[in-house]
């Protein structure tokens, strides 16, 4: 078997996802055709609305830049061996705290009024994680469950505070008051800022991860606790520390969504978002700038659900449906066969208490 | 004597049973045995998740797709029943359902000996994607499961109303926790399994398959995954909804580790959740305490939370849970 190994250019990280969601799709269309519609035309609607216009492109994008930051907090954690199902409460945290930065404070220039929302949103975010994080470093409690347990603990903590005290006065809705103009995240270019700095963030944490000694503990017990321990890194300080970077990301998600799209925090809002990142996530190949390909793609299909309803009849519960069957084509390790035995696997079981 | 010393579990359960009896019976008899009664209803499906939990890591395999399994288990139980307007068969569309998710768990663990955790995260997305693009409105089963007026019990004085006429799921289920404990501990089909999971080499070696043991568990697991959706849709509310368990195959996992991995203790740490649910309904209704009811649904998380903070580091898992076994090439 491993006579053949010649010194080619190894394409296979690009080309299993690629091919991954082309037999995701043909799985799908089998799915959707059963519901009596026709998958061709409802593929059709799906990217020509995504990726066939300048105006498509830049709501695609809009829609991405939630789900690269979301799909990092998971990419981050996934290279310290940690699965981080709990982005989405962190995201929820950080977007309700920036929403509160963004109407409490009065009178800031926008340059001060944004990235302290924005580092309450990171702060919050964080927070979450961290209580899963020590859970895990100290107690060894599994960091799946404790996610999950805190992202319903989140959502219905931010449903009791957006329907008492942080309610908009006078409005039988349960959201926030609309942030500030100060707040606002503007746009450039014809997208929105936040676009660009999920973006930086995407490139910041790639350099971090392969130039930096923090980066190269994370990866080191990602890869092997013990031999991360021999090699003198605290595993316990790596465990905080890469479920902190990924709280904030998360945290930085939602108040880039409130900030920029959103304007306030509302129960509804923002559902997903943060489970989308795990696809996107797993898509990259849990690599910092991998994500960013993969949340354009889920950006886009989200994106265009509604049209593919309007045009093609099928539910925009559609594109979780293709999520879910492109997520267990990318990771079953069907594909990756066909090209190369690679053992680039981030082992993440090893029991609950560990 | 070992396993006596794993039941500490029912401790909790002991001790919130009496508190919780004597304050309501001395207000009520009637809410007394209600909240009991309700008690039970609360516990059947985190105990027969936690099963699944407890039958996949004795042999070695870690389900974190209990989720997926009863949520999709409930959603083609439910409309299976609906369609077939018979909601009996749409329990065993259920118990199939689950049976397949076991399947594809042990393929994914065992066979392309993946990451247990990515496999079992994915059964859930994918039930959760399935589920909720082929909901559909309007479709209602012709009743729930018949509960059973059981004979002699029923008549007990306090304990017959909070033990009997609940539906067959319940019963069957905790006929089941009994054999599986049986099972687990007193015949060889446990003994193996309890070995795969712990050491799979030798159980090899002693002439166990380990993938065909695996496979088996996984999948009758599964099974019993698709009974827990069952219980929730046809015998619990008698509707579907998406997201509808709600995290319940989570807390399972919570359950299991608190359980210590004993069919027992398992059942009796559900039926500590069980009641403490009860117990905060029953105080909310009454006005005893003003909790908001976001809190009120906070509570089973935040307990599995605790729980896992409390018990976790404790104990200790089957020694070969979550890892593929590649046998030895020599």
């Amino acid at each position: 078997m491993e006579a053949k190994q010649e010194k080619k250019l190894d394409l296979s990280p690009v080309l299993v996802p690629i091919l991954s969601i082309l037999v995701a799709l043909i799985f799908g269309g089998i799915l959707v055709f059963i519901q009596g519609i026709d998958p061709l035309l409802a593929y059709k609607v799906l990217f020509t609305t995504a990726f066939g216009s300048l105006d498509g492109i830049a709501i695609t994008l809009a829609k991405a830049t939630p789900l690269i930051l979301s799909g990092l907090a998971v990419a981050i954690c996934l290279r310290a061996g940690l699965f981080n199902i709990g982005a989405q409460g962190q995201l929820i945290s950080g977007a309700l705290a920036s929403a509160w930065a963004g109407y409490t404070f009065v009178g800031l220039p926008a340059l001060v009024h944004i990235p302290l929302a924005l580092i309450f949103g990171a702060f919050f975010g964080a927070i979450v994680a961290l209580v899963a994080a020590i859970l895990k470093a100290y107690r060894g409690v599994h960091e799946v469950i404790t996610t999950i347990m805190l992202n319903s603990i989140v959502i219905a903590l931010a449903d009791y505070l957006t329907s008492t005290p942080f309610k908009e006065p006078d409005q039988p809705l349960t959201r926030t008051p609309k942030i500030q103009d100060s707040a606002r995240m503007p746009d450039l270019l014809g997208l929105p800022l936040g676009f660009f700095l999920a973006i930086a963030l995407s490139i910041t944490l790639w350099w971090i991860m392969k130039n930096t000694t923090t980066g190269f503990s994370i990866e080191t017990i990602g890869r092997n606790k013990n031999a991360g321990w021999y090699a003198g890194i605290s595993i316990k300080k790596t465990v905080i520390l890469s479920m902190l970077i990924g709280g904030a990301v998360a945290g930085i998600a939602g108040a880039v969504e409130t900030l920029s799209i959103t304007g306030r925090f509302e129960p509804a809002f923002n559902a997903g978002l943060g489970f989308d990142g795990i696809t996107v996530a797993l898509l990259g190949r849990a690599n910092p700038l991998g994500v960013i390909p993969a949340a354009i793609l889920i950006g886009g299909m989200r994106a265009s659900a509604s049209t593919v309803q309007f045009e093609a009849g099928a539910a925009p519960e559609l594109v979780d449906l293709l999520l879910a069957m492109i997520l267990f084509f990318v990771t079953a390790p069907l594909l990756a066969k066909f090209f190369k035995n690679r053992k680039e696997n981030v082992a993440m079981t090893s029991g609950w208490s560990n | 004597m070992e396993q006596l010393m794993k039941l500490r579990t029912s401790h909790y359960v002991i001790l919130t049973f009496l508190v919780a009896f004597t304050y309501f019976y001395s207000r009520d008899g009637l809410v007394a045995t209600s909240v009991l009664y309700t008690a039970i209803q609360f516990s059947i499906p985190l105990a027969l998740a936690a099963m699944v939990g407890v039958m996949c890591e004795r042999t070695g395999v870690v389900n974190i797709g209990i989720e997926g399994t009863m949520l999709i288990s409930a959603f083609t139980a439910f409309f299976a029943g609906a369609i077939l307007q018979d909601t009996v068969r749409g329990m065993f569309v259920g118990v199939f359902t689950g049976a397949m998710m076991g399947l594809l768990l042990a393929l994914m663990a065992v066979n392309w000996k993946m990451d247990q955790i990515i496999a079992g995260v994915i059964l859930n997305i994918l039930a959760a994607g399935i589920t909720s693009f082929y909901y559909r409105q309007n479709y209602s089963i012709p009743s729930t499961l018949n509960p059973i007026d059981l004979p002699v019990v029923g008549a007990w004085p306090i304990l017959g109303p909070v033990l009997s006429f609940h539906g067959p799921i319940t019963y069957f289920g905790i006929l089941f926790i009994l054999a599986l404990w049986f099972g687990l501990y007193k015949t060889s089909w446990g003994l193996r399994s309890r070995a795969v999971g712990e050491h799979p080499s030798s159980a090899d070696t002693a002439g166990v398959s380990v993938t065909k043991l695996r496979y088996i568990n996984v999948t009758i697991a599964g099974a019993v995954g698709g009974l827990a959706g069952s219980y929730l849709a046809l015998e619990a509310v008698g509707i579907f909804e998406r997201g509808f368990t709600a995290g319940k195959g989570f807390t399972a996992l919570a359950i299991m580790i608190f359980g210590r991995w004993n069919p027992l203790g398992a059942f009796a740490a559900a039926l500590f959740f069980g009641l403490t649910q009860a117990v905060t309904n029953q105080l909310m209704i009454d006005e005893v305490v003003e909790i908001p009811p976001q809190f009120i649904n906070m509570l089973p998380y935040i307990l599995t939370i605790l729980v896992l903070a409390i018990s976790a580091g404790k104990v200790r898992p089957p020694a070969a849970e979550g890892i593929p076994y590649e046998k030895e090439k020599s």
